[in-house]
């Protein structure tokens, strides 16, 4: 992990999209410790934003640097694979190094449960778990609070507020508690 | 019928090939369907047959054919511009049709067809054990390094698929166990013992692990019993052996959840 306050990642200018720009001249600059949070209305590139920095063939003009050896995480918008796999909570953790010390007790206790035998919330705070507890630098989470209950809200909140020290997080949601909770750094997208 | 038969030392090589075939099969179908490329099963054993035969037109041994055939129908398949089922059902017509072609114009091919179609086991020798060993072996290896992989694409697919060297060397490894297989249990057995108790173990298995274990019993379990009942029937394996593994398949228990009961679904 690196120092709190460290540069992990910095993009300047960035083009993002497909076959044509879906947002163009973005500046960003990730820092261990701290969450930025990406707002804006829907179709206004956030998800791609959060693809582009791990997919080249995404980014479209500007420049990108990453940290050497940066390692980064990403947790997709749409849960994805789980259905009709044998696989159980603890065997999610295992894929992606993340730890179960930490993870929220109603939670702790389905950790042998197969993934598509667990309701909405729990299968969608275990992906996130799997991500956020795992050993990356920087953290990309799109609309972690997905399908949360209270519950998983505030616990999602309670992270987001104090994110481990080392890693970056950057964060795209429509919620505004989970705004407010990691409100370190904002930018906005405009439509 | 004589039961004797089944404790006969002419058959212990056959047997021992079979096994080996029965307890790999499984697994290799367990990671294809993780891939959504059960499919594949299917049509890589017709390319591979359609090799296969021309390899025996050619005077190659049987199990070099096989091997051979299965690799290029590996290759084809890596080659895909959009792997789909769709153009795994074209690899099977293409493999059924080049078949046939072969069988119907050339002697030697045909008497190589009864092994491949109707899965004549009990007259393999050693270069089949040993094959089968190697893909075995090969495909251990293989999976010890690319199963977190493999796994973490399908549930995270946003992390990235695994390399390009894993994926290729997974796609051989496919692609020279079913041709190995094809030759000794024939197609159709290879394809029942890489569908069916993957297929059934992703229904009922509370985790990976158990998957696993679970696809090896019932391949295991399925092949002593064909084997048994092919031999005592007088019988090609090939059906015994599709017959045995649906029925095991069926057979097999459901997993029940944590609480004893039924497990709740979504």
């Amino acid at each position: 992990m690196m120092p709190t306050g460290t540069v992990l990642l910095r993009a300047q200018g960035l083009s993002v999209g497909y076959d044509r720009p879906l947002l163009q001249g973005l500046d960003l600059q990730l820092v261990a410790g701290r969450v930025t949070t990406l707002l804006g209305p829907n179709g206004a590139g956030k998800s791609t934003v959060l693809r582009a920095l791990t997919e080249p063939r995404l980014r479209l003009a500007g420049q990108l640097w990453q940290a050497p050896g940066l390692r980064l995480g990403h947790l997709a918008q749409a849960a994805e694979g789980q259905a009709e796999l044998p696989l159980c909570g603890r065997e999610l953790l295992a894929l992606t190094g993340a730890s179960a010390d930490g993870l929220p007790p109603w939670l702790a206790d389905c950790l042998d449960a197969r993934l598509d035998r667990l309701s909405g919330g729990q299968l969608q705070y275990l992906r996130f778990w799997s991500i956020a507890a795992a050993p990356f630098d920087v953290l990309c989470l799109d609309e972690p609070g997905n399908n949360l209950d209270a519950r998983g809200l505030a616990a999602l909140r309670a992270w987001l507020h104090t994110p481990p020290a080392g890693q970056a997080v950057v964060l795209v949601t429509h919620d505004d508690s989970l705004v407010d909770a990691a409100r370190q750094s904002v930018i906005r997208i405009p439509s | 019928m004589n039961i004797d038969l089944i404790f006969d030392p002419l058959f212990r090589l056959p047997f021992l090939t079979g096994l080996l075939l029965a307890v790999w099969l499984p697994v290799l179908g367990l990671y294809l369907r993780l891939r959504g490329e059960w499919l594949a099963v299917l049509g890589m054993a017709q390319l591979a047959s359609a090799g296969a035969l021309g390899g025996a037109v050619l005077g190659l041994p049987a199990v070099v054919g096989g091997a051979g055939a299965g690799l290029l129908a590996a290759l084809a398949k890596w080659g895909l511009k959009r792997p789909s089922d769709s153009a795994y059902a074209a690899m099977l017509l293409l493999g059924w049709a080049a078949a046939v072609a072969v069988m119907s114009n050339h002697p030697l091919a045909e008497q190589a067809a009864g092994a491949v179609f109707d899965g004549q086991l009990y007259f393999t020798g050693g270069g089949h054990l040993a094959a089968s060993a190697a893909v075995l072996g090969i495909g251990v290896l293989v999976l010890v390094r690319a199963h977190r992989a493999m796994l973490r694409a399908r549930v995270h697919p946003a992390l990235g698929p695994p390399g390009a060297a894993t994926r290729l060397a997974f796609d051989l490894v496919a692609g020279a166990s079913v041709g190995v297989a094809i030759l000794s249990l024939g197609v159709m057995a290879s394809f029942a013992l890489a569908f069916v108790p993957a297929w059934r173990a992703f229904a009922t298995a509370p985790s990976w692990r158990s998957a696993l274990w679970r696809a090896m019993a019932m391949g295991l379990t399925a092949y002593v019993v064909g084997f048994a009942l092919a031999l005592v029937l007088d019988q090609p394996f090939g059906p015994a052996g599709v017959a045995a593994v649906l029925a095991v398949a069926a057979l097999a228990p459901p997993w029940r959840g944590l609480r004893g009961g039924a497990s709740r679904r979504r």
